[in-house]
């Protein structure tokens, strides 16, 4: 099963809708509660990142029987250097972000914590793929 | 302890969701970074934090939290209000800070017998 949402970059009123219509499907398909909460946390993240960074992106759920596949593209500046980004509390955000209390550096770190695989590919001036599976056991 | 309980204890003003007032409330969680809230807060809590802008109500929502308390006397935005009727999580204002409102919070909902939370 999939379904894909598209993510306008810099509507930060739309930040969240995505994720919340991707809640509300696994509710109705009755996935486990806690994997819900953590596949939650790692979208809400992926998708305010190309709010605050990208042009416009898209949000594309694999739901297989063993695990949730998640795969956030967008168009935008890219990430130079990921490990960096992967580092708490790094973060490029703009000051008018910051003072919305984004931009605190967490959210790569929350998606990493939050899903069981992760990996990220980025071009700079072309884009960044987020890639995260969360498996129901285990 | 349901929201509105908390509300009276606190003397907190209703601004919006107010058809959320009987939720159950199990604990707190304070800051204003999203991130934090959205990694750390538990369902069912109540978020202090002096944000007052639509994306708290987006986070509020994702982590199923009982109610918001905006601090300072802030007041939710138009559109955050609509959003948190819509949603039917209340937000509740004071004009303590944020020490002084967690502090109240905390009192209230440890156990009689001087338990702390979990």
């Amino acid at each position: 099963m999939e379904f894909t949402y598209h993510i306008e970059g810099g509507d930060f009123s739309r930040a969240g809708a995505a994720s919340s219509e991707v809640k509300k499907i696994l509710k109705q398909l009755n996935i486990d509660l806690a994997v819900i909460k953590r596949v939650v946390v790692a979208l809400y993240e992926a998708e305010v990142n190309v709010v605050a960074h990208a042009h416009e992106g898209i949000m594309k759920i694999t739901l297989a029987p063993d695990s949730i596949e998640a795969v956030i593209a967008d168009k935008g500046p890219g990430i130079p250097d990921i490990a960096l980004a992967m580092q708490e509390g790094y973060s490029t955000a703009s000051p008018r972000v910051r003072e919305m209390g984004f931009g605190a550096g967490m959210g790569l770190p929350n998606i990493k914590k939050n899903c069981d695989r992760l990996e990220i590919e980025s071009t700079v001036n072309a884009g960044t793929t987020v890639k995260m599976t969360t498996f129901f056991t285990g | 302890m349901q929201v509105k309980e908390i509300m009276q204890a606190l003397s907190l003003t209703p601004c919006s969701g107010h058809q959320g007032l009987d939720r159950e409330i199990t604990g707190g969680y304070v800051s204003d970074l999203l991130s934090d809230v959205m990694g750390h807060a538990r369902e069912g809590e109540a978020w202090i934090t002096l944000q007052a802008h639509k994306n708290i109500m987006a986070i509020a929502s994702l982590k199923e939290l009982a109610a918001i308390i905006l601090v300072k006397g802030r007041r939710p935005d138009e559109d955050t209000a609509s959003a948190s009727d819509s949603e039917g999580i209340p937000i509740l204002s004071t004009p303590l800070d944020a020490f002084e409102t967690s502090g109240k919070l905390y009192q209230l909902l440890a156990s009689p017998s001087g338990e702390s939370l979990p």
